[in-house]
């Protein structure tokens, strides 16, 4: 697509979401989708993001306040359990961390190149003074 | 059908605001955003009185500028209605933005200007200074002459402009006060047969397709921008004229009443004639009669279509003319004019070509008379006497104060 010519693209300064036709859009799981290649989900832009978010499930609630307070669509929650992060569309803006409300936090940001298996060996206790 | 039909006389004494309006009621325009000004404000106004009358099916959205009017048009239209506004000066120059956007993203907007002079100093008459803001705007733009122009222009817009090959926007012009305000008998079409004329709406890639979900409007920098302009540009020069023709040829058959793309009056062996749009070639054409009666082979030659600029025809039309004056009734800004600068592009590689000499009229509503024709057709015949241009290229008629002219 990156190298057609003016006489290659459906006129009108207009993109498809989805190959072909859709029904049951609400229905349907995003990563069962048919988006096409000029849907911004297929496209990454993990790379506008400098600090990550890393998820802990050992102390999540499934609450979905990450979920719901997430600007960009990048908690990936099925079911009503937090299961992940989209790391492709996540710019790392932290709300998610500012808004989880467990002691330690399920969710806590790191630098992009910190290791995540390293840091949730050494995840932070429960915070006493909290109480 | 959920509305009710009207009933016409074959003719009507209408003026060119009213009968562009009837054009947009017969149309059945499922949406109208704007925002009034003189001397455009009767259209929407019209349109807005037969849809609280029930006879029109639609939508007519107030908003707070021309700006809003021309944003809410494309909203609309994207979504896959039939959209049309009317707009005049200074209206038409807040809408400019918005108007390289419809045509960018090729939704069949229709848009009645009714020429006006643009400010400073303030002024609410008739000049072409808004036409010529919009002509590099990628709209198509018809030129009606006369009330019956005004309506007829309106359904052949958009039979042109709806078009799936086509798909560009398309301004139907005619002259503040001079045709908007003036009655006139007009011809009318009854609702049926003007409906016919242009069909039920086909809508493509509209927003209210759900099963097919698009993004207009998107974003493309260096790599896809040139693309875009490209092919918009192509369709413009190469899809445009065809079928205009087609429709007409479509709407004579249907009413008798034959538009040209380039309008022709006493040109088979003219020697002299005068180029001009708008009102004034109606006086043009009773002043070359006249000049006929005098000795002098006096023609006229109306732009109907001006963008896309119908080089070709223009060349067909004034073969064997010896002398040429364009008419450029906006103020040129330190250039010859556009209606100079297009004629010399169309003639100059031409073999033969005619004395070609320009002249600004008109601005701000001032009167083109019959006197100033009569002695621009005589300063065309001395040219080619001549043999050779005899004035300046460049002159302004109808001013007060020491003769002006450059080049």
């Amino acid at each position: 697509m990156a190298n057609t010519g003016w006489d290659e693209f459906e006129i009108g300064a207009m993109l498809r979401t989805f190959d072909g036709k859709i029904d049951d859009i609400a229905g349907t799981l995003q990563e069962d989708r048919a988006y096409s290649q000029n849907s911004s989900f297929v496209a990454s832009v993990a790379d506008w993001r400098l600090k990550k978010p890393v998820f802990n499930k050992d102390f999540c609630i499934d609450c979905q306040f990450c979920w719901i307070y997430c600007p960009d669509i990048s908690i990936i929650s099925r079911d009503k359990k937090m299961i992940g992060i989209d790391m492709d569309h996540c710019k790392g803006c932290g709300i998610c961390v500012e808004v989880c409300p467990t002691n330690p936090k399920s969710l806590l940001m790191f630098s992009e190149q910190a290791d995540e298996e390293a840091e949730l060996a050494q995840w932070p206790a429960k915070d006493e003074k909290e109480k | 059908m959920a509305f009710d039909k009207m009933e016409l006389r074959d003719i009507e004494v209408w003026d060119g605001n009213f009968a562009a309006a009837q054009a947009l009621r017969q149309c059945q325009i499922d949406v109208v955003a704007a925002y009034p000004i003189t001397p455009s404000t009767p259209i929407v106004e019209g349109y807005a009185k037969f849809l609280s009358d029930n006879y029109v099916e639609g939508e007519f959205v107030m908003v707070e500028s021309e700006h809003a009017a021309m944003s809410g048009c494309i909203g609309a239209a994207a979504a896959g209605g039939r959209v049309a506004t009317a707009t005049s000066s200074q209206g038409f120059a807040l809408m400019v933005e918005t108007l390289y956007q419809a045509s960018g993203m090729r939704l069949p907007i229709v848009l009645n200007v009714v020429n006006r002079a643009l400010a400073a100093p303030l002024n609410v008459n008739g000049d072409h200074s808004d036409m010529y803001l919009g002509r590099d705007s990628g709209w198509i733009q018809f030129d009606a002459y006369s009330p019956q122009g005004a309506y007829d222009l309106n359904f052949i817009a958009f039979k042109v402009a709806e078009d799936h090959d086509v798909r560009l926007p398309a301004m139907v012009h005619q002259d503040g006060f001079m045709t908007s305000h003036t009655a006139q008998g007009v011809k009318t079409m009854t609702d049926d047969v003007a409906f016919n004329f242009v069909g039920e709406y086909k809508p493509m890639n509209d927003m209210l397709d759900f099963e097919h979900p698009v993004t207009h409007g998107v974003q493309t920098e260096e790599d896809w921008h040139f693309e875009h302009k490209a092919r918009q540009h192509n369709d413009m020069m190469t899809k445009v004229m065809p079928k205009i023709q087609a429709a007409f040829d479509d709407f004579e058959k249907l009413t008798g009443r034959k538009y040209n793309i380039v309008e022709r009056y006493d040109m088979d062996d003219a020697d002299v004639a005068v180029i001009c749009m708008g009102s004034s070639v109606e006086t043009a054409r009773e002043v070359a009669t006249e000049m006929r009666a005098k000795g002098i082979k006096a023609g006229v030659v109306g732009l109907r279509v001006i963008r896309p600029f119908p080089f070709f025809e223009i060349q067909e039309a004034l073969k064997g003319v010896k002398a040429i004056a364009t008419l450029d009734r906006s103020a040129p800004g330190g250039a010859p004019g556009m209606m100079f600068n297009e004629m010399a592009g169309a003639l100059f590689n031409e073999a033969e070509r005619p004395l070609l000499s320009g002249y600004v009229y008109g601005l701000g509503g001032r009167d083109l008379t019959k006197k100033h024709l009569v002695d621009l057709y005589t300063e065309l015949q001395a040219n080619v006497d001549a043999g050779k241009v005899t004035t300046q290229l460049q002159q302004f008629i109808g001013v007060r104060g020491p003769k002006l002219a450059f080049l």
